[in-house]
């Protein structure tokens, strides 16, 4: 998988036009963030909580595609499908996948901000 | 970006990088953002701030985006507030939800600056137009408040005007819209001094307030006029020069007038416009129609205003109808009119004239369908009775016997100072004008009062010899004289009185002129029945003559009085 899979180019650029000089800000505020949407993945799956689960990886899903983060959008929708069928089961792999996908994409966009 | 377009955008999403995003692309755009991070805040914004829109996103802790968009919505109340979801749901069942809550929009993620600038745009342009919407709504609302504020004080200042008559006499039966002021429909009644009873129905032209302006002239003149028995011409002749002087052109009103004298059980009708009024005989159940013969009041100057009105007989238990178009005009859910038809159907069906004036009245309401409100409708049945039987006519037996000027008298003195400049008759008649029944004979008191008054100032007063005019150069002469004199005098007097009573019939005018002069020679204390041949002598004193009922000299011949009468019925 190239870098491209994992984060589209053209919508940094744009944010970066938008942004200017808090773009750096809003790299720092996007990891913060997803840091936080995965442990809530994280307590939501250890507590069988499938409602929490869904909601978290709702609104992941849409703070990654603001970013362009493509693939990671899709792990969380995954998720969110599962957390709103019930079916939590073996969602600990899942969980992982993200894990691995966010840890490439926090190393590419910090290359962004130099 | 102007300030007029810079908006205030209340931005509500939990994710703090969704919430840096959007408030960078909405404040790159020269807004003004509100940040929120759940629905409780964003509805605490919303009541302190009042933005002018709202970006909402749907799932966020505490509150989410739909319970905060029913509240916002409530709290906007009439305002347009747009409210665009922000959201990265898809199913059909959350988007209706959206709806539901009251979105107006969706804006889903990644967000795309172009298309949410043109979503701020259009959903701004929209909230003005609301606004603007909102803004000429009450405004129609008020002025509309404002125009029946305005139609109720017309009313009750008409009906406060037109409740002055008799329309509520026992003789009379009236059918009139509530409204019908609006419609141009007006009905007046009144007693005469008299004891006979005038009745007017007329029908502006047009509807709502240019209708209704003539009618409270109409009705004061009518209620100024009659009681004071001043004759049907004199009435008609007024209300008719009142409109054309008030009314633009095109305005006008179409009516018929009648004078019903129950003492000699006969009616006199002007009819001007209006559709044919029936007499129904009581006693053979035959009806004549009295048709328009004069333009409507207010079409024509005074000048060729016809006045002529149609006297008819009318025994006891006759009864007169009148009606406006609006009974010809009725119309049937199906378009069709009532018309003249079937009008004399009703007519020639009846078999008891006292049920009449129900049947016109069901037949018509039938012919148009029960649901439908008749507002056009006039109607006007008048019965002749003995007068004894018309209570309107004892309350105006009554009302006279306490109030009526039905004698008078009065003394003018014109002095020295006055005769060169001053005429009389204009301010006498002037005063004789306002006397019931003498308003038509204004022409002939003209003649009588300055014959009799240039007779006591130029022979009384002036001595001037009145042979001298047989001549074309005495004529020139005596008006030479006359001049010099004029400048000259300085004493003596020309007293004009005037006394006048009412009788059944009509009245009595006694106008007597006194001067300062000798007056005849030796003629002391006696009538002269031929004053052809003595210094008073000349066509005027003839003329006064024909014209009175008696003229005699009193005094020394230095007074003149002539008696005038005239019959209220002329």
């Amino acid at each position: 998988m190239n870098s491209e899979n994992h984060l589209d180019r053209e919508v940094l650029q744009t944010l970066q036009e938008i942004m200017g000089d808090e773009f750096p800000v809003l790299i720092t505020t996007f990891i913060n963030d997803s840091d936080e949407r995965i442990r809530s993945l994280q307590k939501a799956l250890a507590t069988q909580n499938s409602d929490a689960l869904q909601r978290s990886a709702h609104s992941f899903k849409g703070s990654c595609h603001n970013l362009g983060a493509k693939y990671l959008a899709t792990l969380c929708e995954h998720m969110e499908h599962r957390g709103r069928e019930g079916e939590l089961e073996g969602l600990e792999c899942h969980l992982v996948d993200i894990q691995q996908e966010f840890s490439q994409i926090k190393s590419i966009l910090r290359s962004f901000t130099g | 970006m102007t300030d007029k377009h810079r908006l205030t955008i209340l931005v509500a999403d939990d994710t703090d990088t969704d919430r840096l995003i959007l408030t960078s692309i909405v404040e790159s755009e020269g807004h003004r953002v509100l940040s929120a991070r759940d629905g409780i805040e964003a509805v605490d914004i919303f009541t302190r701030e009042r933005p002018d829109l709202v970006l909402l996103d749907a799932l966020m802790p505490r509150l989410d985006g739909f319970g905060a968009a029913r509240k916002i919505k409530a709290l906007a109340g009439e305002e347009l507030v747009p409210i665009i979801f922000l959201t990265s749901l898809t199913d059909t069942e959350s988007l209706v939800q959206c709806l539901d809550a009251g979105g107006d929009d969706f804006l889903s993620k990644p967000y795309n600056r172009v298309i949410l600038q043109a979503k701020i745009k259009s959903f701004y342009r929209m909230r003005e137009l609301h606004s603007t919407m909102l803004e000429q709504r009450n405004q129609i609302a008020l002025h509309n408040e404002h125009f029946m504020q305005e139609q109720t004080v017309a009313k009750q200042v008409f009906d406060n005007i037109a409740h002055s008559g008799c329309l509520d006499a026992n003789n009379v039966k009236y059918y009139l819209s509530s409204l019908a002021i609006f419609n141009g429909d007006i009905m007046l009644a009144a007693m005469r001094p008299s004891g006979s009873m005038m009745v007017l129905l007329g029908d502006f032209t047009g509807h709502g307030l240019p209708a209704a302006v003539g009618a409270m002239p109409l009705a004061s003149v009518f209620y100024g006029m009659v009681p004071k028995g001043f004759a049907m011409t004199d009435i008609l002749r007024e209300m008719n020069s009142k409109l054309k002087t008030i009314l633009p052109v095109g305005i006008f009103c179409c009516a018929t007038m009648v004078d019903i004298n129950f003492r000699k059980q006969e009616m006199r009708v002007w009819n001007g416009g209006l559709p044919e009024c029936f007499i129904y005989r009581g006693d053979t159940l035959a009806y004549e129609p009295i048709v328009s013969r004069h333009l409507p009041l207010g079409v024509l100057s005074d000048k060729d205003f016809r006045d002529d009105c149609i006297t008819f007989p009318m025994a006891l238990g006759d009864r007169l109808y009148i009606w406006s178009d609006g009974i010809h005009e009725a119309r049937n859910p199906e378009g069709d009119m009532f018309g003249e038809e079937r009008l004399q159907a009703v007519f020639d069906h009846n078999t008891r004239p006292e049920r009449l004036y129900d049947e016109i009245l069901d037949r018509v309401q039938n012919f148009i369908g029960q649901g439908e409100r008749n507002d056009d409708l006039s109607l006007i049945e008048i019965l002749m009775a003995e007068p004894q039987h018309v209570n309107a006519v004892a309350a105006e037996a009554e009302r006279r016997n306490q109030s009526t000027l039905a004698e008078w008298g009065m003394s003018f003195d014109i002095q020295p100072a006055s005769f060169r400049m001053f005429d009389p008759l204009p301010l006498l008649l002037n005063i004789l004008v306002e006397v019931p029944g003498l308003r038509g004979h204004s022409g002939t008191l003209y003649t009588i009062i300055s014959e009799l008054y240039s007779n006591a100032l130029e022979h009384g007063i002036l001595a001037l010899d009145s042979s001298l005019k047989e001549t074309q150069d005495g004529f020139t002469n005596y008006y030479q004289q006359r001049q010099e004199r004029l400048n000259e005098v300085s004493t003596g007097f020309v007293r004009l009185h005037l006394h006048h009573c009412t009788t059944d019939e009509g009245g009595t005018l006694t106008i007597r002129v006194e001067d300062s002069g000798p007056g005849f020679t030796g003629a002391k204390s006696q009538v002269r029945e031929e004053p052809g041949a003595n210094r008073y002598g000349g066509r005027g004193v003839a003329l006064v003559d024909k014209l009175c009922d008696a003229v005699r000299y009193l005094g020394e011949g230095n007074e003149v009085e002539a008696v005038f009468s005239w019959r209220n019925d002329e």
